[in-house]
Parts: structure tokens; C-alpha cells; sequence
């Protein structure tokens, strides 16, 4: 059983006194437009989808948020999305790969940076050869952009988009809850408080993870498996880290162009849970780590109560 | 500190070399020693303080007060700081400009921002034939930056032009952007003769039309494109300025299809 003598109590939801551990991630962002919102929401998911783990997807991504037309370069309806990866050479194959069959092929779309940095990684200069000869480059007032002549009309894509490598991959908060239906509604009032924060993504399936992993596991080659501390019912049979009123447990993960905004989502997120209560939502909020000896960024949970 | 001023005594008897007069060539020069700088061109050997009263500051920020049509080469090969023409300029201003700006309130001479390959020239009055253009025998004319022109170009603006921006307020003068290999030009008012001749790649905006066209253009129809109000936004919020497009859809002609066919030239439908 775990030692829950320095729990934290705020609105009857206990609060672990335990870190998040993180690493450090190559992140970027892009901007992608479309005649209306619909449309650059059906090209940002699509981009984005099978984004939620950098192990098996190769990247991880999602979208930032919304932007209203005077926020975007075209002045159309847009999304900011965000990707991360181990290094941006891994990021630039990633990104370009899904640029290319999901933002390109996407009706009205266009593609733009979205992040200032000396290192680049290409956009439009990766899949520009699609073209086939016909592709424009155009050069004005400091930028580079693509012209590529689409059956549709013109896919106009910057050439680049900036790079940082001060990215956050790794941040989480477990919730615990007597039962699934009120983990999954304390996990989607911590989504809709985290997505008012930004820079950051939670890439899993509606921000919210209910398979949560350890490192390796007993079978040859497996790199994550089960975590089998907090799944309700291996209590008894394993190294548990639940008590026995935990029914139920999801995880959210947090990525960041920046530990701030890392920290800030992990900030609302807890809070969202907090107002919440244990009726309706969490018994208990905790976080995920690798006894800190893996991850350079620990965010611990009493550094980011409400 | 103030800039390195100029003041134009009376007008020169003859043409004038000003290239000696850029920033990092007068960086670290005492008075006397700028005003024994010589920039006549002919047997006379004028000399700077023949011509102007040196008034000393900093060299990062140079000013002609009073400016003159035979004041040729100012800000030659300049890569960086500002030179302000209060009148006119000769010929070849700004060639070969890498970077910094170059700001004439009058008109200027011929060749103004040749082979120049960054840096902002802005002229409020006229600009001279072949705006940008390379000299005979050089293979490129415009390479980058940006030239702004307030009032009318003369013949072969762009001509051969590589990259970079040219935004001419009034008319274009005979075939604007001859032989054109890539870049931008903006001409508010209309294009003489036959602009765009043998331009292989590169985009012209003539928002006030053009006398003809050549054969070998072929009609697109009208372009809604996202570049069109990406490029004016830019422009507005940049060195251009506000240009006289706004994103609504614009005909479009491709050619030159007597050379490689990839340039475009659009127009107001």
C-alpha cells in the first residue's frame, strides 16, 4: 500500500506528494488554414492523428488551439498544432511526412510556421517536389514560401518552421477515482481547463490515456507495458499503488514547447480536479516518474496546488 | 550621436563617385580625413570637401542634405546602416547594396539597386531606366532586398532580375521585367510596351494593366489564390508598404512560354 501520510487534502481530493518526470523533447508548431473552421480542424486532426506516443508513432502531436482569422497569417480560420520528437531531425521526418498526406491533400488548406527559432526544421521545402517542376518559390519581406499547383488550385506552404529543443515531453497527473465514469469526468474538466493553456498538447485520444505504462516489462523486446502499480485489479497481486476505494485510474499526458507551460497545464489541470470534488470526479491526484533518475524535469505536484 | 551629415555647398560641375561615402568605408574617419576623400571624375580631382561641408557624427547614419541628379553611386556595396538623400541621386544607387537602407526623397539616376542583394532602397520621386537591372554583360540584375519607388520607373525595370521585391507607385516604363528569372514586382499604375518579355519565372502585379503583352503569354483565367492576400498583408506590415492588391481574385497570364513559361503576371479582373 502505498504511504499516503503527506497527502495533501483540497476539496476532499488527496494529493500525492509525488513529481511528474520529464524530458527534454525537440518541439515545433505550424499554423494550418482552411476556408473555414471546419476544414482546418478535419486537415489538423488528420495530421495529427496517430501522434500519441513519440515510442511507436515517431512523434508526438496535437492541437494547441483554435485561431480566429486575425490570428492567422491568411486571415482564414485556423489551428495551431504542435509536434515533438526526440531530436528535430526525427521531428522533420515526422512533420513532413504528415504535411505531405494530410495537410497537402487537405481542401483549402495552407501551411505556415509557427514558432520563431534559429534552428529550422523544412515544411513546404520537403514536399515541394510533388509539384513536379511547377512549384513556385517566393521570397518576400523575410519569409519563403512554396507555390504548388493542386487540382484544387494552389497548396501554399512556408518553406520552414523553428525549432526548440526546450520542448517538455512527459508531464502527467494521474487521477483516482471510485469509478470510471468519475476518472473520465475528472480527466475532461483537467482537458478543458489544459487546453486554455498555451504551448502545450495532451496527445493522447481526447487528451486522456486509460493505458498508462511502466518502462519494459517480462516479455522479450517489449519496450512499455501495463502499469500494473495503479490498475484496480491487480490490488492485492502486484506492487499496488492504489488504496482499496480506487476503482479506476486515467492518466493525462502533457507536452510543452516550454517546462512553463508544462507546469502551467499540470497547474489548471490540478485545480479543474480539485473543484471537481470526489463525488463527481477524483479521489486522489498523483503523478508518474521513473524514481527521477530518467528525466531531467520534476514537476512535483505540491509545487502546483491550487 | 547625430549622423554624418553632407550639406551640398552648390551644385557639382560634373559627375560625382559618392561609393567612397558608405558607412563602414568612413567608419573611424577623422573630418579632414573624409573631406580629402576624392570623388570627382574628371582632371578637376574634386574632392569631398570641395563639394560639402562635412558636418562629423556617426557614420552608421549618413545624410546628403541637398542632393543633385550627378551625385552617382551613392551606398555602393553598403552592407549595412542608412544613407538619406535629402533631393535627388544619380546613377547606380545602391548597386550592389547587401544590406542597411537608403532612403532618396527625390528621383533617381539609372541602374538604382543593380546586382543589389539585400537592404531596403526607398525613392520617393522617379526611378531611372533599368531599375535594378544588372550592367552590360552581368547575368543578374536584382539578387535581393527590396526597392520601393514613389512615382514612375523608366524602361526595363527588373530587368533579369533574381529575387527580391520591386514596388513601383506610378507607371513602368518599357518592358518592365525583361528576361526576368525570378522575384516580385508590384507596378501600381501601368506597364509600357511589353512588360514581363522572356521572364522565365517570377510574378508581376500590374494593377493599373498593361500596354500589351507579348504572344507568347497564355491566359489562366481569374486566380483566387491565398498567396495574393499573404503577399499584400506581408507587404503592408513590411518594408513595400501598402500595394494595391488585397487578396480578391486577380486574372492571371503564365508566360513567358518563349523561354521556360514558369512566370505569371497578374492582373485586376
Amino acid at each position: 500500500m502505498p504511504d499516503l501520510s503527506e497527502t495533501m487534502v483540497i476539496n476532499g481530493v488527496a494529493i500525492d506528494d509525488g513529481f511528474a518526470e520529464a524530458f527534454p523533447m525537440a518541439g515545433t508548431a505550424i499554423q494550418i488554414t482552411a476556408v473555414n473552421e471546419k476544414w482546418a480542424l478535419e486537415a489538423a486532426r488528420s495530421m495529427t492523428g496517430f501522434a500519441t506516443s513519440v515510442i511507436a508513432c515517431g512523434c508526438e502531436g496535437g492541437i494547441d488551439k483554435a485561431l480566429s482569422p486575425a490570428e492567422t497569417r491568411d486571415g482564414r480560420p485556423g489551428v495551431r498544432v504542435l509536434f515533438f520528437s526526440f531530436d528535430a531531425g526525427g521531428l522533420e521526418k515526422q512533420v513532413t511526412t504528415r504535411l505531405g498526406q494530410c495537410i497537402l491533400t487537405s481542401p483549402t488548406s495552407a501551411c505556415y510556421a509557427d514558432l520563431e527559432s534559429e534552428t529550422k526544421i523544412d515544411l513546404g521545402s520537403a514536399i515541394r517536389y510533388f509539384a513536379d517542376g511547377w512549384q513556385i518559390s517566393k521570397k518576400f519581406e523575410g519569409r519563403h514560401f512554396w507555390r504548388m499547383p493542386v487540382m484544387e488550385g494552389e497548396f501554399l506552404c512556408e518553406a520552414q518552421t523553428g525549432v526548440t529543443t526546450d520542448g517538455v515531453g512527459g508531464g502527467n497527473l494521474l487521477l483516482m477515482a471510485r469509478t470510471t465514469a468519475q476518472a473520465l469526468a475528472a480527466s475532461e474538466a483537467a482537458i478543458a481547463a489544459m487546453r486554455k493553456v498555451p504551448d502545450v498538447i495532451m496527445p493522447f485520444p481526447g487528451g486522456i490515456v486509460r493505458s498508462g505504462s511502466k518502462v519494459g516489462g517480462k516479455y522479450k523486446g517489449m519496450m512499455a507495458s501495463t502499469n500494473d502499480a495503479y490498475c484496480p485489479t491487480l490490488k492485492g497481486v502486484t506492487k499496488s499503488e492504489l488504496t482499496a476505494e480506487i476503482g479506476s485510474v486515467l492518466e493525462i499526458v502533457i507536452d510543452g514547447l516550454s517546462a512553463r507551460a508544462v507546469a502551467d497545464a499540470m497547474r489548471v489541470g490540478v485545480k479543474a480536479v480539485t473543484d471537481l470534488g470526489p463525488e463527481e470526479g477524483a479521489l486522489r491526484i498523483g503523478a508518474g516518474n521513473y524514481g527521477g533518475n530518467l528525466g531531467p524535469h520534476h514537476f512535483h505536484l505540491k509545487d502546483l496546488l491550487p | 550621436m547625430t549622423g554624418l551629415t553632407f550639406r551640398k555647398r552648390a551644385e557639382p560641375e560634373e559627375r560625382l563617385d559618392l561609393s567612397p561615402l558608405t558607412p563602414s568605408r568612413l567608419a573611424g574617419l577623422a573630418e579632414k580625413e573624409i573631406a580629402a576623400l576624392g570623388i570627382g571624375t574628371s582632371r578637376m580631382g574634386l574632392r569631398v570637401g570641395d563639394v560639402f561641408d562635412v558636418v562629423a557624427g556617426d557614420a552608421a547614419a549618413i545624410r546628403f542634405e541637398g542632393g543633385s541628379p550627378r551625385f552617382d553611386r551613392i551606398g555602393e556595396a553598403m552592407a549595412g546602416g542608412e544613407i538619406i538623400v535629402e533631393g535627388d541621386a544619380g546613377a547606380r544607387l545602391g548597386r550592389m547594396l547587401a544590406g542597411g537602407r537608403i532612403t532618396v526623397t527625390g528621383s533617381a539616376g539609372a541602374h538604382a539597386g543593380s546586382a543589389m542583394t539585400g537592404g531596403v532602397i526607398a525613392i520617393a520621386g522617379d526611378a531611372g531606366d533599368r531599375l535594378g537591372g544588372p550592367l552590360a554583360g552581368e547575368m543578374m540584375g536584382l539578387k535581393g532586398g527590396t526597392i520601393t519607388v514613389g512615382g514612375d520607373a523608366g524602361a526595363r525595370a527588373g530587368d533579369r532580375m533574381r529575387r527580391g521585391v520591386i514596388f513601383i507607385r506610378g507607371n513602368a516604363g518599357e518592358d518592365l521585367a525583361s528576361r526576368m528569372i525570378a522575384g516580385t514586382v508590384v507596378v501600381g499604375g501601368r506597364a509600357a510596351a511589353t512588360p514581363g518579355r522572356l521572364m522565365k519565372r517570377g510574378t508581376l502585379f500590374l494593377c493599373g494593366g498593361a500596354e500589351r503583352f507579348a504572344s507568347t503569354f497564355v491566359d489562366n483565367g481569374p486566380a483566387d489564390l491565398i498567396i495574393l492576400k499573404v503577399m499584400a498583408d506581408a507587404f503592408a506590415k513590411g518594408e513595400v508598404g501598402e500595394v494595391p492588391f488585397d487578396g480578391r481574385p486577380m486574372r492571371r497570364l503564365g508566360g513567358d512560354t518563349a523561354v521556360l513559361g514558369l512566370g505569371e503576371v497578374f492582373l485586376p479582373l
